[in-house]
């Protein structure tokens, strides 16, 4: 898949075809039909299901549409964007789609022969293979039955885990890995679930907040929000301990860092409710604004405070 | 059969005040409700139903997975307080169970289910009021899900109930009405005009079959613009929820990209 323009325009921009670039002999055929009505407020054009888009002649059809009797139709629900001569339709709701190299927050459901089974959010269950993970005892070391024999060892059903997507199977099923330091079994902290269109490519996926909260943005909409560990903990290639690496102990979180952590829980799930895509500024705003505001941890899902908080939230760069 | 009301009196009104081709009150609710991927509420007049879609994810039962396209998994609920009389059925009931396979086959041929191979799309349907139409409320309100969930769907799949009372059609029947007129009710692809879906419960005469055949079609073109129009303004709120938000790291790139567009305005001129 070809990712070009994850976003429908700001409102600023009053068309959506203004964005694309094309050479000035394809500019008059691109002249797509377009109603006024059809338009959203941010200017890109809205579809349902069965509705036609354009000729197939004229168009190739790319994801989110089909072509009948000579017509581009859209099958989702959500915005046309166009390269060129292809023509996609993103849903504005659906599962994960994954690409290589995305970072994915999973929790494996089943261990198979040499292989883990994650749920990502996606449309299968990921896979992760014993040989795409850090054992105990050098990065180097060759897999022995005896690895194979305590897989639960290392991930047993249930647990939580962050991997970067390696492979496809050829049925579209991704393959993951955990091949770094900073990859692996999670601990210390809470699981939220959002949509993961909101869930934006940053730099980083990796945050650390100044209240003392890591947080980890899968892109697969599954965010994990621990306790702060510190820089020089988790480095350190000797200092591989599969004993800290592999373990299902949490650490001891003193009632500050847990409140920290629940309110940033909350601040995502209003967010997300409310449909704002997450960045790593618009959560230190908010976690800023909601402590400057006093507002407690339970009243952040209240009605009235969380509509206040995100007007607040998405009015302030305006 | 002499009935005791009057399905339809001398002034041309039904019972609950409708004309012959009138539909009752429709409403539908796309809000986002549990954990579901997308779920829809429907009420037609005192019908109510709710459908929860889950998927496409990993199949439950390994042994239910198809190697080239996706599951559809259909469980439906009927809340025992729903009809006049209170009755709790349980999962196995012969008459849930059909209702269930008739939604299934209803949208095996909308959803493009050979873009999900190996995975499961389960629908969960919640009858929560009973008054007449109650297979036309799931049809509607499973399209409305699946639309909401971002489900590749061929087109909206818009359902109604038609019936006739001696010689004079009737549309979207109610309990009272289902009782006592021969009724079929019909779902219909409103682009293409394909019907995926009719099925009858009672005898109807072949005469006055293609008559109703034809005006439940035209109904559900009818409903298509309100289911249409309903999940279009969903869309439209949702992608201006995310338009509206401030821009983060991506910020910068957005002002390259209005600077170009604003440099071909200026050529244009």
């Amino acid at each position: 898949m070809i990712t070009f323009t994850s976003f429908p325009s700001p409102p600023q921009t009053t068309a959506g075809h203004g964005r694309t670039k094309h050479h000035p002999a394809v500019e008059e055929d691109v002249a797509m039909d377009l109603d006024e009505d059809e338009l959203s407020p941010g200017g890109s054009r809205l579809t349902c299901p069965g509705d036609s888009i354009t000729s197939s002649q004229a168009f190739m059809r790319g994801h989110g549409t089909y072509v009948e009797n000579e017509e581009v139709i859209a099958s989702v629900a959500g915005t046309v964007e166009r390269v060129n001569k292809l023509v996609t339709v993103r849903a504005i709701r659906t599962r994960y789609n994954p690409e290589v190299g995305d970072l994915v927050v999973g929790r494996i459901t089943e261990v198979q022969p040499r292989r883990w089974k994650v749920d990502a959010n996606s449309r299968q269950d990921a896979v992760l293979m014993l040989s795409s993970v850090n054992l105990p005892g050098g990065v180097q070391r060759r897999k022995l039955e005896s690895d194979e024999l305590q897989m639960r060892t290392f991930f047993e059903e249930g647990d939580l885990l962050v991997a970067e997507v390696q492979a496809f199977f050829s049925d579209g099923a991704m393959s993951l890995h955990t091949r770094s330091l900073k990859y692996g079994k999670l601990r210390n902290g809470q699981l939220v679930t959002i949509p993961p269109i909101l869930v934006r490519r940053l730099k980083s996926h990796f945050i650390t907040l100044p209240c003392g909260v890591d947080l980890i943005l899968g892109l697969n909409g599954y965010i994990w929000i621990s306790k702060h560990v510190k820089e020089n903990d988790q480095e350190g290639e000797e200092g591989f301990d599969a004993e800290a690496v592999y373990s299902n102990q949490n650490d001891d979180i003193d009632d500050a860092t847990r409140n920290a952590i629940s309110r940033v829980a909350n601040i995502i799930r209003v967010l997300a409710a409310h449909f704002v895509p997450l960045t790593d500024t618009i959560l230190l705003e908010a976690y800023e604004w909601v402590m400057d505001q006093e507002i407690g941890t339970r009243e952040i899902l209240l009605e009235e405070t969380s509509d206040f908080f995100v007007a607040a939230m998405t009015g302030s760069r305006d | 059969m002499a009935s005791r009301i009057e399905i339809l009196n001398d002034g041309g009104f039904r019972s609950d005040g409708r004309k012959q081709y009138e539909l009752r009150d429709i409403s539908f609710d796309l809000s986002p409700q549990s954990s579901a991927d997308g779920s829809a509420s429907v009420s037609h007049g005192l019908t109510q139903v709710v459908v929860s879609v889950f998927g496409p994810r990993e199949a439950k039962m390994r042994r239910e997975t198809i190697h080239d396209r996706a599951n559809i998994n259909v469980e439906v609920n009927v809340a025992p307080f729903s009809a006049g009389e209170r009755r709790r059925r349980g999962r196995g009931d012969k008459r849930i169970l059909e209702f269930g396979s008739i939604i299934k086959s209803t949208f095996e041929p909308v959803i493009q289910t050979s873009l999900y191979p190996r995975s499961q799309i389960d629908i969960y349907v919640q009858i929560l009021q009973q008054d007449g139409g109650v297979l036309q409320a799931c049809v509607n309100a499973t399209t409305l899900a699946l639309a909401s969930a971002g489900i590749p769907l061929l087109d909206f799949v818009c359902a109604v109930t038609g019936g006739v009372h001696s010689t004079s059609p009737l549309l979207d029947l109610t309990t009272l009405e289902e009782n006592d007129v021969p009724h079929v009710t019909v779902a219909v692809m409103p682009r293409t005009g394909k019907v995926t879906l009719v099925t009858m419960e009672t005898r109807l005469h072949v005469d006055r079959f293609e008559e109703i055949f034809r005006l439940a079609c035209e109904a559900g073109k009818v409903l298509h613009k309100e289911m249409r129009a309903a999940v279009r303004e969903r869309t439209g709120v949702l992608v201006a929820a995310i338009g509206a938000a401030p821009r983060g790291t991506s910020a910068g790139m957005d002002a390259g990209d209005r600077d170009v567009v604003m440099d071909e305005r200026i050529d244009d001129y």
